[in-house]
């Protein structure tokens, strides 16, 4: 199993790309079992046995697993009788326990993860390339996930494995390569190697130790929800009840497993879902009946959760993405509630931002789809911050960003936490969640049915009751030393990824 | 950064040079199979792009192409087919010939009024549509297709002599409009010809349309809707507005598109008013990319097309088809699409593959490339 780490826009998509075959490589040579091929596409990349588990899952929602798995593939195995043999033989051989025919809609992240790593080795593979696989999933699936690899490692399959948790890596892998702006900077043996000695080699210098913040937390509501519920068509609740309130200078960190109502209160809270009752205020005003637009005048900064889809325009220059959001604002338009655009001023305080917030790229011009994930994100992160919100919503503020990055974008919300920002943070890290929230509150179908105090709790605590095993208000069992609570205590989701091998490794 | 600049340029001019090129080549291709020579057309063609009178001709019908496609582009920029500019340039020159021919202003008014008339006629007719989609999830590719048959029917109707209709010969007419509605054109002699007037109208779009989606608030939020309706929902675009406002707007700009040659020329909407110009109008407007340079030139080649191809049928010594031009027309239509797409695609894997390497060469620069080999 070998790992494959770097910064963001360090080069491992396209480095993945060309193992499958999507791009050409213009120098070098790849070697499959001592061979040397050239791939034109990803059939032909599978016909050597290299297979791809996509970070964002390939399924067809409306068919069942069976038919997903043949799709594309119907010469191997038929469709019927024999695909499901083979199926079933695959899920026992490797311990994936897929069924057949279940439909995809109904199954969980995890369950989905299996099938498309099963749809790969239906199609033959021997060397599985996983992109972050583990950014979606909760700790308890990351330790199934581990396993259904060990499993194919035991069999005589190679697993090259794309990640940003150095934990992981470090439990897992064989071997990491490191690589940084396009080439490798080194490779590491796990055994011998600390979480904090890959970073470095990753972000390529000291790690800016974190400075221990003392909380920030007022007395002064930005943000007060009010038996919030949102119903989805037919009447069915996704959201419901949901009451709390966030000061100036606090962040409150809301856990849960992607699709109990994250993304429907997020909506709601930025106006693209109206509620079906309760209220919203913003620091005193009503908000819940205002538009969109006026939100985000008033001080509702918003990093979505997916960016591709909510918060760039991937085909415009990034000068344009630069006003996206805040077009009716300095120093994106003058005029009257910013009738003319202001091309100029925009395009200058772009180039602010990409030297501010570093994000890596040759000029404003190119288009946002040709920086890499993490780029972007820090470039939607400087224009959010730009206009100084009261309350900002992050969902996933460094989902697919590098160690370096994330660094600095945590840095930037505290900073502006410092100076009164009210934060909503939803995170698939669990890590960041307890390092960077005041208040830690776990959303289990649409509605809030814990909360924990992130100076004590783990992540396995709060994992189980993300699950919805546990609810009320989450004690910390001391069972140990001090340890875990230092690192949890401090803020510093840099110091508790130190002591996370040993928790995933168990 | 200058760089891009004159990449996108090429990339801009690739698309449309392209298709041009396969589309001469593949009616070449139409020529020989038919037995013929398959470039002396082109040549006739060019031949009589050099008289002043045809030359007056390609301009004259290019203004009317320009508007329509204007129209039509609006809604490509924010990804709303209006299929239905031919009904609203019909309904709206229809309602301008009849309410020119029963009122009469002076012509400082009377000519304002026309525009007005025109513009909210299209703009209605559209509008409808826009509701539809907005309200009840209709689409607008079929809403609007239906307008056209409705505003075909409407037009007959009210056409009768019991309406509005005048009766001249056997040609059903709204009568002749008050001499105060005429736009004066620009006289170039009794062999060559007048240039409508309007034309400046034609121009004037063109200006206002880059000015408004690259200039206004409003023009970078319908852009935004149409690269991505998701993300400027969330950006605080109300959707459903934008849409129906830029129906309206994309409708009113259709309705005018029949001014030029009905104020400047004819001074009445009969049944011989030339049908079809909105269909036209959305090949122009691909053609022509959406943007308002491309648009002119694809108007006048379109008009060229028209406009020099009738004499082929009287060539000496070998007589040609004119049909040959709609062939070219129909080719071209197909080659842009394709055409497009492929350098699009293209143009957005090489920025990707440049913006990695100069920021890998970058690196190279200040890293001086040292590997560090840890804990082995």
């Amino acid at each position: 199993m070998h790992a494959l780490v770097g910064e963001n826009g360090a080069g491992k998509s396209t480095l993945m790309k060309i193992l499958y075959g999507m791009q050409k490589p213009d120098e070098g040579t790849i070697a499959v079992d001592g061979e040397q091929v050239a791939f034109s596409s990803p059939a032909d990349a599978i016909a050597r046995g290299i297979g791809m588990v996509h970070q964002h899952f390939m399924l067809a929602d409306n068919l069942t697993v069976l038919e997903n798995v043949v799709l594309g593939s119907e010469k191997l195995h038929g469709i019927g009788g024999g695909a499901r043999r083979k199926i079933k033989e695959i899920s026992d051989r490797y311990g994936l326990s897929v069924r057949p025919d279940a439909l995809v809609e109904d199954l969980g992240v995890a369950d989905r993860q299996r099938v498309e790593i099963l749809k790969v080795l239906y199609r033959g593979a021997r060397t599985l390339i996983l992109d972050e696989p583990t950014a979606v999933l909760v700790p308890q699936e990351v330790d199934a996930l581990f396993e259904n690899l060990r499993e194919l490692k035991s069999e005589g399959l190679a697993v090259i494995f794309i990640s940003h948790k150095l934990g992981e890596v470090l439990s897992v892998a064989d071997e990491i390569t490191v690589i940084r702006r396009g080439t490798t900077v080194g490779t590491a043996v796990p055994a011998d190697t600390t979480p904090r000695q890959l970073a470095e080699l990753m972000v390529g210098s000291e790690l800016p130790t974190p400075e221990t913040s003392e909380s920030t937390v007022t007395d002064r509501p930005v943000l007060q929800v009010d038996r919030l519920r949102l119903e989805a068509e037919g009447g069915r609740a996704v959201l419901d009840d949901i009451t709390f309130t966030i000061h100036a200078g606090e962040v409150l960190g809301l856990a849960g497993v992607e699709g109990n109502g994250q993304t429907e209160l997020i909506e709601a809270l930025i106006g693209l879902r109206s509620a079906d009752s309760g209220t919203i205020a913003l620091a005193g005003d009503e908000i819940t009946a205002w538009p969109t637009r006026k939100r985000r005048e008033q001080g509702v900064g918003y990093i979505p959760e997916d960016r591709h889809r909510h918060g760039l325009l991937l085909e415009a220059p990034l000068w344009e993405n630069r006003i996206l959001g805040h077009v009716t604002e300095k120093p994106n338009s003058k005029g009257k509630r910013g009738f003319w655009l202001d091309p100029k001023g925009a395009q200058e305080d772009t180039r602010r931002i990409v030297e501010a917030y570093d994000v890596r790229t040759p000029g404003i011009d190119v288009t946002a789809a040709s920086l890499s994930g993490g780029n972007q994100q820090k470039l939607i992160v400087g224009r959010e911050m730009t206009h100084k919100p009261r309350f900002l919503i992050a969902a996933h503020p460094t989902r697919g960003v590098d160690v370096g990055a994330q660094a600095q974008i945590w840095d930037q919300i505290r900073e502006a936490r410092r100076e009164g920002l009210a934060v909503l943070l939803i995170s698939a890290d669990l890590d960041e969640l307890i390092g960077l929230s005041d208040t830690l509150r776990v959303i289990y179908n649409g509605r809030l049915v814990a909360d924990a105090d992130p100076a004590t709790i783990t992540p396995e605590e709060l994992g189980s009751a993300m699950t919805g095993a546990a609810t009320g208000h989450l004690e910390h069992v001391e069972e140990s030393t001090g340890e875990s609570t230092e690192a949890g205590a401090e803020a510093s989701p840099e110091a508790s990824a130190d002591t996370a091998p040993e928790d995933e490794a168990r | 950064m200058k760089k891009f600049d004159k990449e996108r340029l090429l990339l801009a001019v690739a698309g449309p040079v392209i298709a041009l090129v396969a589309a001469i080549a593949l009616t070449s291709v139409v020529l020989l199979a038919s037995g013929r020579n398959p470039f002396e057309p082109y040549g006739l063609m060019l031949e009589q792009a050099s008289f002043s009178d045809v030359q007056v001709l390609i301009v004259n019908q290019a203004s009317m192409y320009y508007i329509a496609a204007l129209a039509v582009a609006l809604g490509f920029r924010m990804n709303l087919f209006n299929i239905g500019v031919d009904g609203q340039y019909r309904l709206g020159a229809m309602m301008a010939a009849a309410v020119g021919a029963n009122v009469s202003l002076p012509s400082f008014l009377q000519i304002p009024l026309l525009l007005l008339v025109a513009m909210l006629t299209g703009a209605f007719w559209a509008g409808i549509a826009g509701i539809l989609k907005v309200t009840r999830g209709v689409s607008e590719v079929v809403a609007t297709i239906m307008l056209n048959a409705i505003a075909t029917s409407l037009i007959g109707w009210l056409m009768l002599s019991d309406n509005w209709g005048v009766q001249v010969g056997n040609n059903n007419t709204t009568g002749v409009m008050k001499e105060s509605g005429w736009f004066p054109g620009i006289d170039l002699g009794a062999d060559v010809g007048e240039i409508y007037g309007l034309v400046f109208l034609a121009v004037l779009l063109g200006i206002l349309y880059w000015a408004v989606l690259n200039r206004t608030r409003f023009g970078f939020d319908l852009r935004a809707t149409g690269e991505s309706e998701s993300a400027a929902a969330a950006s605080g675009v109300d959707a459903k507005r934008m849409v129906l406002i830029s129906m309206l707007i994309s409708g009113g700009v259709a309705g005018m598109s029949g001014l030029p040659l009905l104020l400047g020329e004819v001074h009445t909407y009969s049944l011989s008013f030339p049908a079809g110009l909105g269909f036209t109008a959305i090949g122009i407007a691909l053609l022509g990319r959406n943007n308002p340079g491309g648009i002119a030139f694809a108007a006048l080649l379109w008009a060229f097309l028209d406009k020099a191809s009738p004499a082929l049928d009287y060539a000496t010594p070998v007589a040609y088809e004119k049909e040959i031009a709609t062939i070219m027309q129909g080719l071209i239509v197909f080659a842009v699409v394709i055409s497009y797409e492929a350098v699009r695609q293209w143009g957005l894997r090489r920025q990707q593959r440049q913006v990695g390497a100069e920021l890998a060469a970058a690196a190279a620069d200040n890293n001086t490339t040292q590997k560090e080999v840890a804990a082995r």
